[in-house]
């Protein structure tokens, strides 16, 4: 046994810390979490609203747009077809919604955190470990206090996601901005570019690839987070395999398992392919 | 014409870079600051005049400091100690705004690896000296065709850098340099990637400039038939010492001690006839 004496013990703190916050800043976090609500709302209103069609058109066009190649459009066709012959249609659309304003926050956080390591050696060495924390944290520990913050329901959900998946995005963007070409950017410097300038007629666009497959990595990471973020109250597909999973209706599960792994088929394969079309322009292949 | 002053510039790479300063004002060497104090010296005290509108050449080994040296003129590297003198104003005063006009009006360079964006066209990279000074794409065009004429390209202007070949690669970088229409080009090991019958080509265009424009041009090279062809005037650097500045014929007949005597001898025997 370990030694009573060395105990130490952080719950007590800890817990008096999250309750002051909620009695005397709850009003904060209920603003923000209205905001946010809004938002989540609006996406899923919109996604919600249009007819199946206008959506099949949207992915078709961004398939085509991701790759010129008619092979990926034919097949995120039949996928998406698959989902709506499933019934998974509207389940589907309220998942994505969730997802899309994930991965937004994640960029609107994630770019520019990752600009900011790449051109501070200080803030990499701060920032790094507490990246491995939020990725191998068990998401539970801070779900909990997420609920107690900002309610049930999306908006945690939302929040979860973003802690989960916005580390890959950091580290890629801070690679591929540390991975540009030391003498173009000092070609650049040597011509009297300001450093905005090189940021973002240099070094952004040089490290679009490399960001673009952090985003790639955010959006699945986003995606595995589903079943959990629907334990505390988000709908969607994530709502419905844990409802197959409680009736121990197999069948159920099932099918909206495959709605979410048709969905993180259909945004990977997009993504990528943005990814290698700017690739491609670099000429590095 | 613009002429360029070096005054004492030291330049230590290291952290305790204040006791490896005192050791070269002592006279102690390279291996010895190195072993003692961790620092490595790039630059010990040179003192350099460059004459404006000529060709001057600064040769070296690699590791002896010429590519140091040379972005002292910009500051692209900070010297430790001493002043550059561009016009007879100093360089180390400027404020950042300062330097970054200064390093897009009066100094542009020319890089070993080319140093083009990969990301944008011949036509693009040219001309992006002028657009950082805030031209509009549509003025700029006719200054980057121009220069992509003058330097053979004309019809790859919309090409990509990868689309390209070496030499063709550093002939947009010198049009780049040309385009921004400075006083002084820096020329940093520009044709030590080339092989050697462009490069012949490459220097006869230089040669070219240098009358027509009246360039300020430092160029830089590890090859003495390089040097001997295009220099008005060599400097030659060891370990970041200046051992001897003067014109071709001086450092060919008068060589200031053993190293430069070596380096010249090989070359007079590499152009002894093979059959006599």
């Amino acid at each position: 046994m370990f030694p009573e004496a060395f105990h130490i013990s952080i719950r007590g703190p800890i817990n008096d810390f999250v309750q002051s916050l909620v009695v005397n800043y709850g009003f904060v976090f209920k603003a923000i979490s209205q905001t946010l609500l809004q938002a989540i709302l609006f996406v899923e209103w919109i996604l919600r609203g249009l007819p199946w069609w206008a959506v099949f058109l949207v992915f078709l066009a961004l398939a085509w747009a991701a790759s010129k190649k008619v092979s990926l459009v034919v097949t995120v066709a039949v996928m998406l077809f698959v989902v709506g012959a499933l019934g998974l249609w509207d389940l589907t659309m309220q998942t994505l919604a969730l997802m899309l304003i994930a991965s937004l926050i994640s960029v609107a956080i994630g770019v520019p955190m990752g600009i900011w390591l790449a051109k501070s050696e200080l803030m990499r060495r701060i920032t790094l470990p507490v990246l491995d924390v939020m990725q191998t944290m068990p998401s539970f520990v801070y779900l909990i206090p997420a609920i107690m913050l900002f309610g049930l329901g999306k908006v945690p959900a939302v929040l979860a996601t973003i802690i989960y998946a916005v580390p890959p995005l950091i580290r890629l963007t801070d690679l591929g901005i540390r991975q540009v070409d030391g003498e173009v950017v000092e070609a650049a410097t040597a011509f009297g570019g300001s450093p905005t300038q090189i940021l973002f007629g240099v070094e952004l666009p040089l490290a679009t690839p490399t960001i673009m497959a952090g985003l790639n990595q955010t959006i699945m990471m986003a995606l595995s987070m589903v079943v959990v973020a629907s334990m505390i109250g988000a709908r969607g597909l994530g709502e419905q395999v844990l409802n197959g999973i409680q009736t121990l209706d197999v069948g159920k599960g099932l099918e909206a398992g495959l709605g979410i792994v048709i969905l993180a088929i259909v945004l990977d394969r997009i993504t990528q392919g943005f990814g290698q079309m700017s690739r491609k322009e670099r000429g590095n292949d | 014409m613009t002429d360029i002053k070096i005054r004492n510039v030291s330049k230590i790479f290291g952290g305790s870079w204040k006791a490896a300063l005192a050791m070269t004002q002592q006279g102690a060497d390279k291996g010895e600051i190195l072993a003692r104090t961790g620092c490595s010296v790039g630059l010990d005290n040179v003192s350099l005049d460059i004459p404006g509108g000529r060709i001057f050449v600064i040769m070296g080994l690699s590791g002896s400091g010429k590519s140091t040296l040379v972005r002292h003129i910009n500051r692209l590297i900070e010297p430790t100690s001493g002043e550059i003198l561009v016009d007879g104003s100093n360089v180390l005063d400027l404020k950042p705004k300062d330097l970054r006009d200064f390093r897009n009006r009066r100094v542009s360079m020319v890089f070993q690896n080319f140093g083009l964006m990969p990301h944008r066209t011949v036509l693009q990279n040219v001309v992006y000296g002028q657009r950082v000074r805030g031209l509009t794409k549509v003025d700029a065009k006719p200054i980057g065709m121009k220069w992509i004429e003058t330097v053979g390209l004309a019809g790859y202007e919309n090409k990509f850098p990868h689309q390209l070949s070496g030499g063709m690669k550093q002939r947009v970088g010198l049009a780049r340099a040309l385009a921004a229409d400075t006083d002084v080009i820096l020329m940093d090991e520009a044709f030590s990637a080339l092989d050697p019958l462009i490069r012949a080509d490459m220097q006869d265009q230089l040669l070219q400039l240098e009358k027509n424009l009246h360039k300020t041009i430092v160029f830089i090279t590890h090859d003495l038939d390089e040097a001997l062809r295009i220099g008005a005037q060599i400097a030659i650097l060891k370990d970041g010492k200046l051992v001897q500045v003067g014109t071709p014929n001086e450092i060919l007949n008068s060589p200031a001690n053993d190293y430069v005597a070596r380096f010249v001898q090989r070359r007079a025997g590499a152009g002894e006839p093979h059959h006599a």
